[in-house]
């Protein structure tokens, strides 16, 4: 009796673990159907293309313009300008932790890497009105320092420690034997680890850039706090610029419901969440395929 | 349960026009923090009153009134003929209450020398005609005009009056807020803003505009036109709680509020 017991209450658990990681998936389907339902009276009312190629946003005036290819523009400079500082530190960082620091400096270099990862994004941002953006507007000589530089050198330094961190754990899950073999075969330290550890991490270098760009990619306080807010198709990096996050953040609260403003909101995160769900699609694509033409897998 | 009951009965024996049950109010959103701020402190002292106050803008608020679906109809700016119009269709009068006045400053970095600026110029610095401070009579320095959110009430005032519903240049920074506007001009050297005379600061210099100075004694007087007064629509006779909660608004105690929600209270406290 006791061991059928027993077996129920496995059972019943199994079922509630179940129904936990379906959970996830509910969450995700409510979102996406109303990203869906919200955005397409504007795709509808207002086109699709006349939206996404749109220069002007100005969607409070009469007659309104919903276009959102400023918005799509800052959100991708500031990204790239991120990616530009973020890859290089993050991969340098990891590969210095996972290769050639000692295990003092390791003790040390991690736990901050990982610290540094949770700092709240309003503390960052905070960091740069009061101390970035008048620099950058005191040395660059600037008219003013709320410009895609100064959000994208927050959001890379914000992003940073997400790639190292899970870089020098790819990093370090390479088999020993491969380090061994390439010593084995004459190679020096460097060519150890640009021409066989770095390789053979692909797949986790990989997945954490991406991880790290779609964080950068749907941070919206930093933006909101100093990208500028200005919906323009930026010539240089110098420029304001208004982030498709920061324009929902600043501008839902007064949308009124169901209007044309309102729902082009919604068809703005929709495209955002379309360029993340992309971003992960290939994240996971290239991983896949790394790893099975190196014979990495583990 | 019982208690429930007893203490709703209670309530509404204390309330003086409790009887009349609920409030609603919609409109403006300029005018709902001093709407939200004087139902809070409305509610508080008088016990079972009940006041809704919803946003949507004026012209969502003037066509509830209209049909019938609120109470009192915050507006930023007078009805139009249109909505008048529509009104005497449906056999419907209504009473502008003015509760308040709002008036904007535009104003500038410290170090800024410009002391005036007529509407035309500021309409074209906003609109992107003008780029450079030497162009209306300063040094040589390039503009960075701020704006605030396309959809604040202070931004929805300041494009009608002062840019004439043009467009705010594009490359305009944007804030979300009018101390986020203090503060940006008071840490760039060109730039130029515009915030609710509420929130003008010691960091940053208020320009007179168009000859007069922003002060609110010159709203008052009506010498300053960068101002708007703010109205409450109603019917013609408002009974009950509505006309308890409009005499509150506009006596000295719900001007106090008014004040320090950053507008102009009517008279002198």
């Amino acid at each position: 009796m006791a061991k059928k017991g027993e077996k129920i209450k496995e059972k019943l658990i199994e079922y509630f673990l179940f129904a936990l990681s379906l959970a996830s998936l509910v969450f995700l389907a409510g979102i996406v159907v109303t990203l869906f339902r919200e955005s397409l009276p504007a795709f509808r009312d207002i086109g699709f293309f006349r939206m996404i190629a749109g220069r002007d946003w100005y969607p409070t005036y009469d007659p309104p313009d919903f276009g959102i290819l400023p918005l799509i523009a800052g959100s991708f400079l500031v990204t790239l300008i991120s990616i530009l500082i973020s890859v290089p530190l993050g991969l340098a960082g990891a590969v210095y932790i996972s290769e050639l620091a000692g295990k003092k400096e390791k003790a040390f270099l991690k736990p901050a890497l990982e610290l540094l990862s949770s700092i709240p994004s309003v503390v960052y941002g905070f960091w740069g009105m009061v101390f970035l953006a008048p620099f950058l507007q005191k040395h660059l000589e600037l008219s003013t320092g709320y410009c895609a530089l100064a959000a994208g050198i927050v959001l890379g330094i914000m992003s940073t420690p997400i790639i190292a961190s899970l870089s020098e754990d790819a990093l370090n899950y390479v088999p020993r034997a491969f380090k061994e073999a390439s010593y084995a075969l004459g190679a020096n330290r460097w060519e150890t680890v640009t021409r066989v550890i770095i390789p053979s991490a692909a797949s986790g270098i990989i997945t954490s850039v991406i991880l790290g760009t779609g964080r950068a990619i749907g941070e919206t306080m930093v933006v909101l706090m100093i990208s500028g807010g200005s919906a323009i198709l930026p010539q240089s990096f110098l420029e304001p610029v208004r982030p498709m996050t920061s324009a929902i953040a600043a501008e839902m609260g007064e949308a009124a419901f169901g209007t044309p403003h309102y729902h082009s909101l919604f068809a703005i995160a929709l495209i955002l969440f379309g360029i993340t769900f992309v971003l992960n699609l290939a994240a996971e694509m290239i991983a896949k395929k790394f790893r099975l033409k190196l014979g990495a897998s583990r | 349960m019982k208690k429930i009951i007893l203490s709703a009965v209670c309530s509404a024996l204390l309330a003086p026009a409790a009887y009349a049950g609920k409030v609603v109010m919609e409109g403006s959103t300029t005018i709902l923090p001093i709407a939200q701020k004087a139902a809070e402190v409305y509610m508080n002292k008088t016990p079972g009153s009940n006041i809704t106050v919803r946003g949507g803008g004026s012209g969502v608020g003037i066509s509830s009134i209209i049909d019938g679906t609120c109470d009192i109809a915050n507006a930023s700016r007078a009805i139009k003929q249109k909505e008048l119009d529509n009104a005497v269709k449906k056999g419907r009068e209504l009473k502008a209450h003015i509760i308040a006045m709002d008036g904007i400053v535009v104003v500038l970095h410290p170090s800024n020398e410009i002391q005036e600026l007529s509407k035309e110029q500021v309409k074209n610095i906003f609109t992107g005609k003008t780029k450079n401070w030497k162009d209306v009579g300063g040094k040589d320095l390039k503009i960075v005009p701020v704006s605030r959110d396309s959809s604040s009430g202070t931004f929805e005032a300041f494009m009608e009056y002062a840019l004439d519903k043009k467009r705010v240049r594009p490359d305009a920074l944007v804030q979300a807020s009018n101390q986020g506007i203090v503060n940006f001009v008071a840490q760039t050297p060109g730039a130029i803003g515009y915030i609710g005379i509420g929130y003008l600061s010691e960091k940053v210099k208020a320009v007179r505009y168009n000859g007069a100075e922003a002060t609110k004694e010159n709203v008052l007087k009506n010498k300053y036109s960068l101002a708007r007064p703010l109205f409450m629509y109603t019917v013609p006779n408002p009974k009950g709680e509505v006309k308890a909660f409009l005499d509150f608004l506009k006596s000295p105690e719900g001007q106090k509020l008014v004040e320090e929600e950053g507008f102009i209270a009517l008279k002198k406290n």
